[in-house]
């Protein structure tokens, strides 16, 4: 084999500027994929990041039906006290997976300023509770400093920046919040403003946040009662496997009509960002695709232009008495170590340029948030994915000619001029 | 013995409707260690008998034994095991592989053939090299050396794996008529000094008186056999 090697290997030598040319070729297709994919997956992966952490938490547990009719902010599908009692002694029960969950109680209210009144959609927290499961929440809230577990208190509201720009509201100013109850009643209560928060993908930029005792007086809510518990895994990447867990403890607990009383939906369930991470994902499958053409046609192609112009070495080697196996692997490894060749030096060229990339600090803007830094990263798993798939690509693709190359009758290989 | 058997040998191609006789009832043996020439003009068959000595092709009537061995339906593995182990081959353009060196091109069929371990590996090339005076231009490559050389290097990759038959088609057609003779002269010294059986085809009759014995072809039939002696006998009879 260590021959066959050599020889497959002068032979690449032979015609430097072909190699070299089909190598370039194939070193820019695994270049575009590991660059692309390093970006792509990272601007993905921080947007998650920042959506889970900030927003959603990476899933949610609420009363069945609640997230089909979210756009309402039923009242009525809250989680009454031994609800809550269940699913916390649930997700204390999984801890090793768990980081923190936090109550929340979301509504729609009026807000006014004594001159004009608009809608908003209120999240109400436990300050403390909330930090813990998202933690990058205070950093939308506008020139936030002071204790992040308690970012908002009794009596405050953190308005959305699209709301105090068109009402013109100002830290500490006062205003009204009016909400429906549960009953149908109407109860009204004044606010302080005690932060303007950046918008992420909210509807129409109308989230503000309050302190869930405030909501419940508001709601006139007596004893524990919530909307949703937003939880956060010590680990994003094993959502799955988490989600199916406590799906399966959920399910058991059941209604008089033997239904389940509790749905769970992870972030991607409940964002319309996980449409764009799916079209990252499939633009990435689109790039390898790209790659895997480029790797086929131009090992293809060298491949059999090497076997036409060697028909009468082919038939010499063979009239020499060297087996059809061995003429077929001196082929194919010449495909495979052209493959290896470019597929090494494309892999180092990628995280070079993925690491001046990160040098060059670029930042840029998604939707509202503005000056994101653009890191970028590869994993070790990425790079051996693309080793691997240009390497089989050019065994298979070397494989006709090789085949072709082994299959030729000796007597007919030496008359070829 | 004889060790080639060729009986009733018929080689038809065909070409579209038309079938063109290529070889046609050709009987021959051939004693070894023997120095044979086939002659005749282009076209009467010589490369076509060669190559069917030669296991590269298959005769379409007809038995070709060599070494007692019926060659005819050697399947393609077969009859490259058979090539490797007892037959040695000298073409008209050289045929060495360009991308290796001298040495290397002599080396070829003891690695990618026969399997022959390093140590004895050096020892028979260095021989064979020795032999056709390449010693000295073992390091470099075909391109770098005169057609006369690269033939000389032929002559050493065919025996270096001590065949019992070394196959030459024109191996002198590409040189000029000094080098010819040269090239005929280590043929024949090689065959002299390893015992072993060489059969070359050519149309120079200048080169042909070489030959011990030969075979004259035309359209395909064999029409001559004419046996020069064997010098070595002649001389151990003057002895």
């Amino acid at each position: 084999m260590k021959n066959i090697f050599k020889i497959a290997f002068r032979n690449l030598l032979r015609y430097k500027r072909r190699t070299l040319l089909t190598s370039l070729l194939i070193i820019l297709g695994v270049v575009m994929v590991v660059v692309f994919s390093g970006i792509s997956k990272s601007f993905k992966e921080m947007m998650i990041g920042t959506i889970t952490d900030s927003m959603l938490g990476h899933m949610q547990i609420h009363k069945k039906g609640y997230v089909s009719s979210i756009d309402n902010l039923p009242l009525h599908l809250n989680l009454n006290q031994n609800q809550i009692k269940k699913l916390t002694s649930i997700l204390d029960e999984n801890e090793k997976a768990i980081e923190a969950y936090t109550y929340r109680i979301k509504f729609g209210a009026m807000l006014s300023n004594y001159a004009q009144t608009t809608n908003i959609r209120l999240t109400a927290v436990n300050p403390e509770m909330e930090n813990k499961a998202s933690p990058a929440l205070v950093e939308r809230i506008i020139n936030f400093s002071g204790n992040a577990n308690a970012f908002i208190n009794p009596g405050e509201l953190i308005v959305p920046e699209n709301l105090a720009k068109g009402l013109k509201l100002k830290i500490d100013q006062e205003v009204v919040l009016v909400a429906n109850n549960k009953d149908g009643s109407v109860n009204g209560m004044s606010f302080t403003i005690a932060g303007i928060m950046t918008g992420l993908t909210g509807p129409s930029g109308r989230d503000g946040y309050i302190h869930l005792d405030d909501a419940k007086e508001l709601l006139r809510i007596y004893g524990p009662e919530i909307s949703e518990i937003a939880i956060r895994l010590k680990d994003g990447d094993n959502m799955k496997s988490v989600s199916s867990m406590l799906n399966q403890d959920l399910q058991v607990i059941t209604n008089k009509e033997d239904k389940p009383v509790f749905e769970l939906h992870t972030w991607d369930q409940l964002s319309p960002f996980s449409t764009i991470a799916t079209m990252v994902d499939l633009l990435i499958y689109i790039v390898k695709i790209i790659l895997i053409s480029i790797v086929l046609i131009s090992i293809l192609n060298v491949m059999m232009m090497s076997v036409y112009e060697r028909v009468s070495e082919i038939g010499t080697i063979s009239a020499i008495g060297t087996l059809p196996s061995k003429i077929l692997w001196l082929f194919v490894v010449e495909g495979f170590l052209l493959g290896l060749f470019s597929v090494v030096v494309g892999n180092i060229i990628s995280v070079l340029s993925l690491y001046f990339i990160n040098l060059a600090e670029f930042h840029f803007s998604f939707g509202r948030m503005k000056d994101i830094l653009l890191t970028t990263s590869i994993s070790a798993q990425e790079l051996v994915t693309v080793s691997i798939i240009v390497i089989i690509i050019s065994i298979v693709s070397s494989f006709q000619p090789a085949y072709k190359a082994s299959k030729m009758e000796p007597v007919d290989a030496l008359r070829h001029v | 013995m004889a060790l080639i058997e060729l009986n009733k040998i018929s080689r038809v191609y065909e070409m579209g409707e038309t079938n063109i006789h290529a070889l046609m009832d050709i009987n021959l043996e051939i004693e070894s260690q023997t120095f044979v020439s086939f002659v005749g003009p282009s076209g009467s068959g010589k490369t076509t008998l060669l190559n069917l000595i030669g296991c590269l092709d298959s005769p379409s009537d007809g038995e070709i034994k060599i070494n007692g061995v019926r060659v005819n339906d050697f399947s393609r593995k077969k009859a490259a095991v058979f090539r490797g182990t007892n037959i040695g081959f000298i073409f008209q353009n050289f045929n060495l592989l360009p991308i290796l060196t001298v040495y290397e091109n002599v080396e070829y069929p003891l690695i990618m053939v026969q399997n022959v371990s390093r140590n004895e590996r050096r020892e028979r090339i260095l021989k064979y090299l020795d032999a056709v005076g390449m010693t000295d231009q073992k390091n470099k490559y075909p391109s770098q050396i005169s057609g006369g050389q690269k033939q000389r290097v032929a002559v050493a990759r065919a025996l270096v794996t001590d065949p019992k038959l070394v196959l030459a088609d024109e191996p002198t057609a590409n040189l000029d008529h000094a080098t010819a003779i040269k090239v005929i002269e280590l043929m024949r010294q090689m065959q002299r000094g390893l015992g072993t059986t060489f059969i070359f085809s050519t149309h120079d009759p200048k080169i042909v008186k070489e030959a011990e014995i030969i075979y004259t072809l035309e359209d395909g039939r064999m029409v001559t056999r004419e046996e020069i002696g064997n010098p070595n006998i002649q001389a151990q009879e003057e002895n």
